[in-house]
């Protein structure tokens, strides 16, 4: 099978290293980051543009852009996994509609265009007979998405809550086993890579708010927006806080909830017990998904990193690879 | 609500069946015999859940079934949440703070552990709230919510509260 990368961050180039290293049964034609792209119909060399990439930061012609793999290039699957832009979901969203509108399918780790523009691309992609799958967008390695569509097919889904923010849940594991003050374990946070320069997304639950609505909308499809979520962050927590709870044999974390039964979609730091499934140290997340069958059921895992969000990638491709391509 | 009783065959069944006639909850049912006690004397403890206004009732069904109450005790207040309240918790009036929530008759603040790090940093507590049943505990949750807006408090609450 075909497939057209964009986006040659880590998780581009995890992809790339993990596709590369092992017999998938997928041919790179075409690759595109911010500055430059190439295309070969009979599979790229991808060492060669991992090198190339690693030595002078570009990684084909500078002539030719994203648009132009995305439009002329020949593959199956457009394989999105550029940065977020939570507040417009572009350009990425708009290779993604070039991409279904060519019939082809879409495979994305991109949080913007799900979050924004769910029911969009979805009634595209079902005009055109093809599919979008996104499940690195949410619990980074956690097959939550395979999870929710196939594990637990024919069960109703009561409710979800989740640790979706790694950064955060680094954060508050750190307050609550070092008694660190919010800003030192911040700072610490900073000098693992756990936190960008610009913390805001993370601690204050809006990227945890974005997979909550992605979440949301996969699993009751009623188009909610990432403004329907209350949200409260950690930013204001104390670690006075953390040890009042640790006295009681409990912890805080930072917990995305839906219940629409209830009328709940929030993001918002809670008191748990310290045997709670839900409380995973460092940069874990946890995902529990309430059903009316299987009861509740909780994946653990990586939340984030290059080889992770790589696997949650390539599970969707050889899903796409096994079920829907033509002339494999 | 605590029973003890004196045992003889069946009465144990005869103690409990009069509970669900006046719509009580069982429990817990604390089945020990008394070392000290001579003979056949059984103490049982028995905790449920009752409408107050129908314990009198419960207790001359019990009394006909010639089993003895030798003590009850009450717990009006059966629901127990634990949060914890951040921000500025003293001058925004903690004692008006405690007496929304005390002032409803269904809910009261049962417990308060407080840190004050410095003067004009934000100070930490951790709040006992009891109630009636799930319902006020929720109301009160909600008068909570209110008090912490009003006073840019951030609450944080226990998962279990609305799961």
């Amino acid at each position: 099978m075909k497939i057209a990368i964009l986006g040659m961050g880590s998780v581009g180039r995890g992809l790339l290293e993990m596709i590369d290293g092992k017999e998938l049964g997928l041919m790179v034609t075409g690759i595109a980051d911010s500055k430059s792209a190439l295309m070969d119909p009979d599979g790229i060399h991808i060492e060669e543009v991992l090198m190339a990439k690693r030595e002078r930061g570009y990684c084909g012609d500078k002539s030719l852009s994203a648009a132009d793999v995305v439009e002329r290039c020949d593959y199956d699957v457009l394989v999105e996994v550029t940065p977020t832009d939570a507040d417009s979901g572009e350009p990425a969203t708009g290779f993604m509609k070039t991409a279904i509108g060519r019939g082809k399918h879409v495979v994305t780790s991109n949080k913007g265009p799900i979050a924004l523009h769910f029911s969009t691309l979805q009634s595209l992609a079902r005009k055109h007979g093809v599919v979008i799958r996104y499940e690195a967008t949410v619990g980074g390695a956690i097959p939550v998405m395979h999870t929710l569509e196939h594990g637990l097919a024919g069960n109703r889904v009561l409710a979800v809550y989740g640790i979706l923010n790694g950064t955060s849940n680094f954060i508050l594991t750190r307050m609550a086993a070092e008694g660190l003050t919010y800003e030192q374990a911040l700072l610490e946070a900073r000098e693992m890579g756990y936190a960008e320069a610009d913390p805001t997304y993370d601690v204050k639950g809006i990227d945890a708010a974005i997979k909550l609505v992605i979440l949301s909308n996969t699993i009751w499809k009623r188009n909610v927006k990432l403004s329907d979520v209350t949200i409260t962050g950690i930013d204001m927590l104390t670690n006075d806080a953390l040890r009042l709870a640790e006295d009681q044999h409990c912890t805080i974390r930072l917990i995305a909830e839906a219940i629409p039964e209830k009328g709940i979609l929030r993001v918002a730091p809670r008191i748990l017990p310290r045997t709670h499934p839900l409380v995973v140290e460092n940069t874990l997340n946890a995902i529990t998904i309430d059903t009316d069958m299987a009861g509740e059921i909780t994946l653990i895992g990586k939340g984030a990193g290059s080889r992770e969000t790589a696997s949650a990638c390539i599970g969707d491709l050889l899903f796409i690879k096994d079920s829907h391509a033509r002339g494999n | 609500m605590k029973l003890e009783m004196k045992d003889s065959p069946g009465q144990l069944v005869a103690a409990l069946k009069p509970i669900s006639e006046v719509g009580g909850n069982i429990i817990a049912v604390i089945h020990q015999r008394d070392e000290k006690a001579e003979g056949d004397v059984l103490g049982v403890q028995i905790v449920l859940e009752l409408q107050e206004q129908r314990l009198g009732e419960l207790l001359s069904l019990i009394k006909s079934q010639g089993v003895n109450v030798l003590r009850l005790g009450k717990e009006r207040l059966l629901y127990k949440q634990t949060m914890i309240m951040i921000g500025h918790i003293m001058h925004t009036d903690l004692g008006d703070t405690v007496d929304r929530i005390d002032c409803t008759g269904f809910a009261e603040v049962t417990e308060l552990t407080m840190v004050m790090p410095a003067i004009n940093e934000p100070s930490s507590a951790r709040l006992v709230i009891k109630a009636v049943n799930k319902a006020d505990m929720e109301q009160a949750l909600g008068i909570l919510r209110g008090v912490a807006k009003e006073k840019n408090l951030l609450i944080i609450e226990p998962l279990e509260a609305t799961g």
